[in-house]
């Protein structure tokens, strides 16, 4: 008997006749008031502050310029992007001696160079939840999953329209059981670790720094 | 690259190792600290009495529900996972698991291993198995990279190192990690560890990681992780392979959303790690980056013996969050080593006798006061005590005695001698007549009692009864009976 | 721990004296008892008892544990509220009892309908007699409560303790560091693993000796014993007394 089915057998001979009713987890999600935008942009902005990551709210107009400023603050000189509109808004604020490019090709065909020279990350989250202080990237052909991991800086742009309250409630809203990417990544700030002595550090294995860039009506022009 | 390599340590001498343990005042204090600041971190984050109450409620009601479907579970995993283009695999028993992930190695031509954090990889010795068929394997995890370069195992399931302190990562940095100058600095060292592993992602050819819960309405695999290593291992290598118990599916995306919920705030006191990394699928077409196969291998190893019976199933409702270990007083003496078991601490305790048999794990049910601070903060409210009731019963059951759901090593701990002692108490208790007497004898004799008494008298004064017992001071006054 | 129906005041109650307390500190259970009576009560002790069976439940031996514990029931056959003055052993008669005979046909529902009329003594007297003590002695006094592990989990005996120590006027109840924390004790297990038990209950009388207070108040005897005997050991001046004996100390002066 191949281990599958001798596995089965075994666990089908014991398991109860009937299971108990399905937990209803919406229902234990349900009835919680409801959020303003505002609040959800203040709680995210909290959250990551907590989580140690740098938080600016930008308007939709000056967030372009507000990145580029940071990236030369931070001495970037060479800088990957996700593809598509606003990382092409991006490039075009960017001063003309950092190098910004799209990832372009499959990993394997650069792969050290990606490791060993590429000072930042660029990448639009595709939503955010304010309880936690989380950015949510869904990855795939626009979306490289080392983007948002491998260079030391991550900048990511939000906009505040895509911000849910809740895991429950972005999970919900954005039916991601219906339609999982490959690799759908949930961060929360900058990589760490407390493995030594629980205390803290940052840049453990991913980026040690975080800066998150919320797009909305009110932000502040650069 | 271990250069002394930790014997796996069979729990025959659990008495020896944890009288080495609380003598050694360095490693008491590393766990203290540990625990004090994990318990305080935890208790931060479930400031809210009836929150954490009603969300262990659903969390123990997935759990639930989960096991009780948990064939059809695995079956649906399974369909959905190959629907997405993720391999599975079943693995009996350890050496199955093992054989399967080398044949996907060598199927690959690989020779390098990158592995994040897994606990069931701990289990089936895979490190050392692969390392023997001439695979090189590096821990990536911080703590574990730290455990393995000891040559040691890690002493807690969520924070490997935890019985380490600076000086120790310091000393072992600068003795193995080539041009690493001593310092405490923890922002440095976690600096040099993050140096010396980046080379081995890059050139790693298969990247193993563990899996925190699988879900099998969409076929994903739900990775909790601080560190990033997790995220590397299962994205930059070519191929990768995730292996797991294969009691931690849940059938619905959403039941994650509390699991997870409780299981960073259990373990860690966070109210989130830094990454969910939900993975559903190796690279798909136009896609530039990501492993271009993802096997998952699912693992029994003795978890179905505890699926066998309704009430030790409740074992397999763990979401190995540690939190039980953080607040036992046992662990918080002895550390985790002492266990000489892949988990420690109060699920250990539980979970062992499944996975290594009940002889195999001997003193470790009889080793807790039974307080109950495990079953108070564990998030899926596993009746911890009541379990380590139930396996003393059967370690201590005749072994020729036929039952129900039989457990490997059924009577391990059954002693003739010990059968009459406790015969001989009930008798005595069961019997007014001959409790009477016994009452008499202790306290009319009460000047012969012994100054040694067992093992009471090596860290106390010795008991001694009273010269006359309620009994008799109530016959005295004629209570009504 | 679920939360209980209390009865109003009865008449009569039982006394379960527990085997510790009969054969090391019966001065507690006098004292339990003065203190039922106290109230007006009538307090019956069937002099046929001995142990609620604990220490071979939870060695594992079960079968141990049901011919004692089966010999106890018989010895409560009225409807009167059944008290006792040790919070883990009113914990196994109430919670273990009836899981200990689920299976049994004649023992199982007699067992359940014994839990409900189990009290420890501390819970009985705040939830149900709710003395007046106000006019106890006055002069200040500051102890340490300890509370044995199951009985604060399986009985809330921790928030009876303090209620009842509270309605004492002048007693002062200082908090130690890990007060929650078990003592080491476990029954056999201080016995089965005396470097473990002893190394948890050091800690424990440090916790309390670290209060400044030499007197720690407890409801139960197997703690009581484990940390009074330690620190003999080490001669740290830290002792225990029980409940019943502590409530009856201050009300000294009153006529027994
Ligand atoms: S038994 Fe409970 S507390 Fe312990 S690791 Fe598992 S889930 Fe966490």
């Amino acid at each position: 008997m191949s281990a599958r089915a001798s596995m089965l057998s075994k666990l089908r001979a014991c398991a109860p006749a009937t299971a108990p009713d399905m937990p209803d987890v919406a229902g234990y999600y349900a009835g919680r008031p409801a959020s303003t935008q505002a609040e959800r942009v203040e709680r995210l902005r909290a959250e990551l502050t907590a989580s140690h990551a740098d938080v600016h709210v930008v308007s939709h107009a000056g967030w372009a310029g507000a990145v580029a400023q940071l990236l030369h603050a931070q001495g970037v000189r060479r800088l990957v992007r996700q593809s598509g509109a606003p990382g092409d808004s991006l490039a075009r604020a960017l001063p003309p001696a950092l190098q910004a490019s799209e990832f372009g090709r499959p990993l394997d065909e650069w792969k050290a160079e990606l490791f060993e020279q590429v000072d930042a990350g660029f990448t639009v989250a595709d939503c955010a939840i304010a309880a936690t202080g989380t950015l949510v990237h869904l990855c795939g052909p626009h979306m490289p999953r080392t983007l948002s991991l491998v260079p030391p800086l991550h900048v990511v742009l939000i906009d505040a329209e895509r911000i849910y309250a809740t895991l429950f409630e972005a999970a919900d809203g954005e039916r991601w059981a219906a339609r999982m990417p490959s690799n759908l990544v949930m961060l929360s700030g900058p990589s760490k670790t407390a493995d030594i002595q629980q205390t803290l550090a940052y840049g453990a294995h991913g980026p040690a720094r975080l800066c998150v860039f919320i797009a909305c009506e009110q932000g502040e022009a650069a | 690259m271990s250069k002394h390599p930790m014997q796996f340590v069979p729990t025959a001498d659990f008495k020896e190792r944890a009288r080495g343990a609380l003598d050694d005042d360095k490693l008491r204090k590393s766990f203290r600290g540990a625990m004090d600041f994990l318990q305080a971190k935890r208790r931060n984050q479930f400031s809210d009495e009836h929150e954490r109450e009603s969300l262990r409620d659903l969390g123990s009601a997935i759990r639930k529900y989960a096991l009780a479907r948990l064939p059809d579970l695995l079956e649906e995993l399974e369909s959905k996972l190959t629907r997405n283009g993720i391999q599975v695999h079943w693995a009996e028993n350890a050496e199955e698991a093992n054989a399967i992930v080398l044949d996907i190695m060598r199927r690959n031509q690989a020779r390098r291993m990158i592995k994040g954090k897994s606990m069931a990889s701990e289990e089936i010795e895979l490190n050392h198995y692969l390392a023997e068929h001439g695979m090189e394997c590096i821990e990536s995890d911080m703590g574990e990279y730290i455990v393995q370069l000891a040559g040691e195992k890690p002493s807690h399931i969520v924070m490997p190192a935890i019985h380490k302190n600076k000086a120790d990562v310091a000393k072992l940095f600068e003795e193995n990690i080539p041009d690493t100058p001593y310092t405490e600095d923890v922002d440095e060292l976690i600096q040099t560890g993050r140096r010396a592993l980046r080379r081995h992602f890059m050139e790693a050819d298969v990247g193993l990681s563990g899996v925190n819960f699988a879900v099998a309405e969409t076929g994903t695999l739900w990775l909790i992780e601080n560190e990033g290593n997790g995220r590397l291992s299962t994205t930059v290598p070519p191929v990768h392979v995730a292996i797991m118990g294969m009691e931690k599916v849940v059938a619905k995306l959403e039941h994650v959303v509390p699991l997870v919920s409780l299981l960073t705030r259990s373990a860690t006191g966070q109210a989130v790690t830094t990454y969910f990394n939900l993975i559903s699928s190796p690279r798909r077409s136009g896609e530039l980056d990501g492993p271009r196969e993802v096997h998952l291998v699912l693992l029994d190893n003795g978890r179905s013996q505890a699926y066998a019976d309704e009430q030790l199933r409740s074992t397999l409702q763990c979401i190995r969050c540690g939190a039980c270990m953080n607040h036992c007083p046992v662990y918080g003496r002895i550390g985790g080593h002492a266990y000489g078991t892949t988990y420690p601490g109060p699920i250990g305790k539980i979970l062992s006798p499944h996975l290594l048999g009940l002889d195999e794990a001997g003193d470790l049910p009889f080793a807790s006061t039974l307080c109950g601070a495990c079953s108070e903060v564990c998030p899926v409210r596993i009746p911890i005590p009541d379990l380590l009731i139930r396996l003393r019963n059967e370690a201590k059951r005749n072994p020729n005695e036929t039952v129900a759901t039989p457990l490997r090593g059924q009577g391990a701990k059954h002693s003739a001698a010990e059968r009459v002692v406790w015969q001989f108490w009930s008798g005595a208790f069961k019997s007014p007549k001959a409790w009477k007497a016994l009452r008499w004898g202790a306290t009319r004799l009460r000047a012969f009692t012994p100054g040694a008494q067992a093992g009471w008298t090596q860290h106390r004064t010795p008991l001694k009864p009273a010269s006359r017992s309620l009994h008799d001071m109530l016959k005295d006054r004629d209570q009504p009976e | 721990m679920q939360a209980r129906n209390y009865p109003p005041k009865p008449k009569d109650v039982y006394l379960f004296g527990t085997c510790l307390i009969d054969l090391f500190v019966p001065q507690a259970g006098m004292d339990a008892v003065r203190l039922l009576e106290r109230e007006g009560l009538t307090v019956h002790f069937p002099q046929d008892q001995s142990c609620c069976g604990q220490p071979a439940y939870t060695s594992g031996d079960a079968e141990a544990a049901r011919k004692v514990a089966r010999a106890q029931m018989k010895l409560f056959a009225q409807d009167w509220p059944v008290i006792v003055p040790s919070g883990s052993c009113a914990g196994m008669m109430r919670e273990h009892w009836p899981k200990l005979f689920a299976d049994d046909a004649a023992y199982g529902p007699q067992a359940t309908a014994l839990a409900e009329r189990v009290f420890e003594l501390s819970e009985f007297l705040v939830h149900v007699l709710q003395p007046d003590y106000s006019a106890a002695r006055a002069e200040p006094v500051k102890v340490a409560l300890h509370t044995s592990c199951s009985a604060r989990r399986e009985m809330g005996t921790r928030v009876h303790g303090l209620s009842l120590l509270a309605s004492l006027p002048g007693v002062e109840v200082v908090e130690h560091v890990r007060e929650s924390e078990c003592c080491g004790f476990g029954g056999t297990f201080s016995l089965r693993h005396p470097d473990i038990s002893g190394a948890i209950v050091r800690d424990k009388v440090d916790s309390i000796a670290g209060t400044g207070c030499q007197r720690f108040i407890t409801a139960d005897c197997g703690c009581m014993l484990n940390i009074s005997t330690a620190a003999q050991h080490r001669s740290v001046a830290v002792a225990g007394t029980h409940m019943a004996s502590f409530v009856c100390e201050r009300l000294t002066g009153e006529s027994a």
